[in-house]
């Protein structure tokens, strides 16, 4: 039995672990999160991490950090303020301790503590002393106890120091009462080939482990029960892959070939990834030269016939803007991921923002309006993948799929869908030798063209940039038709109205402030809002998951507010794109520009502060 | 259901539009010797997907009753890439210029050629902005005067041979626009070779550019200024016949068979599957006055195609796959089930 001083029982906890971007801190942090996810916690995770692969060691600008929520009830956020900070170094304190809670504990490496490194990471003295009546310092001597640890082991240096982040991890796993198996098993399957690195690892992980329990110092440990979650199988998943696995059930739903042509750019490089390691469900990815060959074999594939993707970030879509012009006048089906980032130009590669949302709508030449979607959570990203996919295809069009650096990275437990609960999705292909086809000939109702690909005899036709002539799609300067075409692009697109799900009103419905919130900051604007009514006080949330066309009821539901506040992590795209298309819409508008999420409390204050001017 | 098969002709492969190009535009007969060649090929139709960019040459998909696609300035290659990548069973041919290939599309053209994507490139050069009203290209020779260049212009152009030499290039040949024998032949071994082909098209533009290529089409001299290659032939040229290609050290040289000194047996022959780029790239770079320009298949090597080694490699990963599905995917790695 362990000695365990004081047990908490927490309803939630919020960890951070901390270093140098080469002391393996995300997978620590993937580690503990996976594992308390298989206990029946429900979490949220988000890494923060440099642009740059290995900063200067020991400098604040280096630091690495994961941070992750869980606890026994719904959790929407990765946490505002951690709980326990994990920092390997004096760096790692200095850059994350404004995000420690007053009194949490803090687990230092002892042995980075040196002079040079405190002194490299900017403080004048030692900061333990200076902060040890604010928080619970552990001070572990982890680069030590880890050499110790492996003293009988034929490893050099190096190999013994990458594995002091499992000293880390299994002094936590002591502090949550969480078993080693799962990681234990990781090191198993990850190295099998390499016996000695398993071995190495799962002996430091116990030294950790071990370590905590024998001191005395650790003043007390916490419970947190597993959540009351809804049954089902569950798995944990990131922005990122719950992307390409979304675009992956759409070609399988619709019963096409997959490509994705694209080119590696910070944060979404992983959907390429996912993608490109599907090869055995026939996934064609194609590594482009650059964004704009990304885009263009992507309309090369989709003009064969193929469900056609690209994948980028903000200075990305600016590349593909002629690409992306050429699919709306063409009205091919296409989809456009853009995992969104801090800009403009190259901005903050590896920070979260939401400021292409204007991009994303206007951002081409002409009258080119397409379809603009954002995912909300890491996991629903599967959900609006999916749709994008569908929207693309029934309705012939681009459609830009808005995800963001925070849901990108973040993740989080997911319960698996079931394919045949997905919704169906309905190809409009033109039949081989029907002699009625003409390219630009539209259903009624809707206004799609048909989709004739080459290979499909008696359906020859060439469309291109051009303006074309209504029907025939021959090229057309003829001034009305251009008129004609131009309004029906435009009538196309806003058709889709009828097509997706009425917003949904959060909170309570009489209330007389509304929050109105789109794409990732889902997770934090409905926390603060059910804290808010936690306090018996009355407040209503929208969030928006179609940009354009915006849902049927948005006028009506905006109009029964007295106050409405836009939050977004920009200047207030959002707020000014309700302004151009809801008559005599006005709010308030809650930004921020800092590259990182809108935290809880910030909310909280704010809407607070706007429910008391009522 | 039982096929029907006709003979195909050239006017099978004509779109009902009426074509815009200039009269005396060199690209009337690029047309026609395409349209014939495909004819010759028997290619049906619909398996015949035409993709050009922006430019003159690039009106080409409208006036073909094929699929076709105009598309936007110097993407035409990277299209056409995704086209057939998405479809291997397609017969691709993307129709480009020397600005929209060399200037605009520069990267996607020489790494559509490193892949090796089986499509037939060809590449009008008339060495002049055609569409815009007469500013030099990347191919208008040193000094050229144009509206965008009234003292001459002072950069050196690209030769497209060099280029696709350059880019790992598998095949490379070089043709005359109104040659129309040559020029059928040359599109027919192009489209039977599996890989990038790319077929240079010395073009004449009438309204900006006329006689860019003047010296090698002059019916008294082009015989003596163009040497047409055939593989395993001796490289033999001249009205007469007396003119040929030897290698000297590690050059080329023309000699004359008449002098005495030289006999057919010490010309160079013509080995278009040789896979050293070496000779082809002096023979690509040959230019008049110095030498007589190549013309013909310069370079033809089999190597393995993008577009076969993605079907090729999906075949090979789908045998050992343990995921069938977005269900299995869904299922793989850890999952738990909450009850």
């Amino acid at each position: 039995m362990s000695k365990k001083a004081v047990t908490l029982e927490k309803d939630e906890v919020v960890i951070r672990f901390s270093g140098d971007s080469g002391d393996g801190m995300q997978l620590t942090g993937t580690q503990f999160s996976n594992t308390s996810a298989l206990f029946g916690n429900d979490v949220s995770t988000f890494p923060d991490y440099p642009a740059e692969i290995r900063a200067p060691q020991g400098t604040v600008g280096g630091v690495s950090g994961f941070q992750l929520h869980f606890g026994a009830s719904e959790i929407n956020t990765p946490g505002d303020y951690a709980d326990v900070l994990v920092a390997m170094n004096p760096a790692a304190l200095k850059a994350n301790l404004d995000w420690v809670k007053k009194g949490g504990t803090i687990i230092i490496n002892i042995d980075a503590f040196t002079e040079k490194n405190i002194a490299r990471a900017g403080y004048d003295s030692n900061p333990i002393a200076l902060y040890k009546r604010d928080y619970n310092f552990i001070e572990a001597p982890i680069t030590e106890l880890t050499k110790e640890a492996l003293a009988e082991f034929q490893l050099d240096q190096k190999s013994i120091m990458r594995t002091k982040n499992m000293f880390a991890l299994g002094i936590v796993y002591w502090l949550f009462d969480r078993p080693l198996s799962y990681t234990e098993k990781f090191f198993e399957e990850k190295f099998k080939k390499i016996p000695i690195v398993v071995e190495a690892n799962k002996r430091v992980l116990r030294a950790g482990f071990n370590f905590a329990e024998t001191i005395e110092a650790l003043p007390r440990n916490y419970k947190v029960a597993p959540a009351k979650i809804n049954p089902g199988t569950y798995r944990n998943i990131s922005g990122n892959t719950a992307t390409a696995w979304g675009l992956i059930a759409g070609a399988e739903k619709s019963n096409l070939n997959l490509f994705c042509g694209s080119y590696p750019i910070t944060p979404a490089t992983e959907i390429l990834q996912e993608l490109a390691a599907r090869r055995d469900l026939g996934v064609k990815t194609f590594q482009a030269e650059d964004e704009i060959a990304g885009i263009s074999t992507a309309i090369g594939a989709a003009f064969a016939g193929n469900l056609a993707v690209t994948t980028t970030s903000g200075p990305g879509l600016a590349l593909k803007t002629e690409a992306s012009g050429l699919a709306v006048m063409t009205e091919l089906p296409l989809v456009i991921v853009n995992v969104q980032r801090g800009g403009p130009s190259t901005g903050l590669p590896t920070k979260t923002e939401q400021s292409d949302l204007l991009q994303a709508l206007h951002g081409r030449s002409g009258e080119a309006p397409l379809v603009v979607l954002a995912a909300s959570t890491p996991s629903n990203c599967f959900n609006y993948a999916f749709m994008a996919c569908k929207i693309a295809l029934e309705h012939m069009t681009p459609v830009i799929l808005l995800t963001d650096g925070f849901l990108a990275n973040g993740s989080e437990p997911w319960r698996l869908p079931k394919m045949e609960e997905l919704p169906a999705i309905n190809v409009p292909m033109a039949k081989p030798n029907d002699t009625n086809y003409l390219p630009y000939l539209r259903d009624k109702e809707t206004l799609v063209r048909k989709w004739a690909i080459p290979g499909m005899a008696g359906l020859e036709h060439r469309i291109g940039g051009l303006e074309k002539m209504d029907l025939t799609g021959t090229v057309s300067y003829v001034p009305k038709n251009h008129e004609v075409m131009t309004e029906l692009r435009d009538q196309k697109i806003k058709k889709i109205a009828d097509f997706i799900p009425e917003l949904e009103i959060l909170g309570d419905k009489d209330a007389d402030l509304l929050v109105i919130g789109w794409g990732g900051t889902f997770g934090h604007i409905y926390s603060a809002v059910k804290q808010i009514q936690k306090e018996n006080k009355k407040i209503a949330f929208i969030h928006f998951h179609y940009l354009w066309p915006l849902p049927k009821n948005t006028g009506e539901v905006l109009s029964k507010f007295k106050k409405k506040i836009v939050c977004e992590l920009n200047l207030g795209q959002l707020a000014d794109h309700l302004k151009v298309n809801v008559d005599g819409f006005t709010c308030e508008k809650y930004n921020k520009m800092q590259g990182q999420p809108f935290t809880v409390v910030e909310l909280k204050d704010t809407f607070t502060k706007l429910l008391e001017e009522l | 259901m039982a096929e029907v098969t006709y003979k195909l002709t050239p006017k099978d492969f004509k779109s009902d539009q009426e074509i815009r190009w200039c009269p005396g535009c060199g690209d009337h007969a690029i047309l026609n010797s395409i349209q014939k060649a495909m004819a010759e090929l028997e290619l049906p139709r619909e398996k015949v997907a035409v993709i050009s960019g922006i430019g003159c040459s690039s009106r080409f998909p409208y006036y073909m009753n094929t699929y076709g696609f105009h598309t936007i300035h110097g993407r035409g290659a990277a299209i056409a890439s995704g086209v057939k990548v998405a479809n291997p069973e397609l017969s691709v041919w993307q129709i480009t210029g020397d600005g929209d290939a060399m200037a605009i599309g520069g990267n996607h053209f020489i790494h559509t050629i490193r892949r090796n994507i089986d499509i037939n490139l060809i590449l009008f050069n008339n060495e002049i902005y055609g569409l815009t009203k007469g500013q030099y290209s990347p191919t208008s020779p040193f000094g050229s005067v144009t509206k965008t260049s009234p003292y001459g212009t002072i950069e050196p152009p690209f030769h497209p041979g060099e280029l696709v030499i350059g880019a790992q290039g598998k095949f490379f040949a070089r043709t005359i626009d109104i040659n129309i024998k040559l020029s059928t032949d040359i599109y027919i071994e192009a489209a039977k070779h599996k890989g990038t082909s790319v077929v240079e098209v010395l073009q004449n533009c009438v309204i900006y550019n006329d006689g860019a290529h003047a010296a090698l089409v002059d019916k008294e001299e082009k015989d003596e200024r163009t040497i047409v290659l055939k593989h395993g032939e001796p490289m033999i040229f001249g009205k007469n016949r007396d003119k040929g290609i030897i290698l000297d050290g590690l050059k080329l040289k023309v000699v004359n068979l008449n002098d005495g000194k030289y006999t057919v047996n010490d010309l160079l022959l013509h080995d278009a599957c040789e896979m050293n780029p070496g000779i082809h790239s002096m023979l690509a770079n040959m230019r008049y006055p110095e030498f007589p320009v190549a013309l013909g298949v310069i370079r033809s090597v089999t190597a393995p195609t993008y577009d076969d080694n993605m079907t090729n490699q999906i075949k090979q990963v789908k045998q050992s796959a343990k995921i069938k599905n977005m269900t299995d995917l869904l299922n793989t790695g850890n999952t738990w089930e909450i009850k």
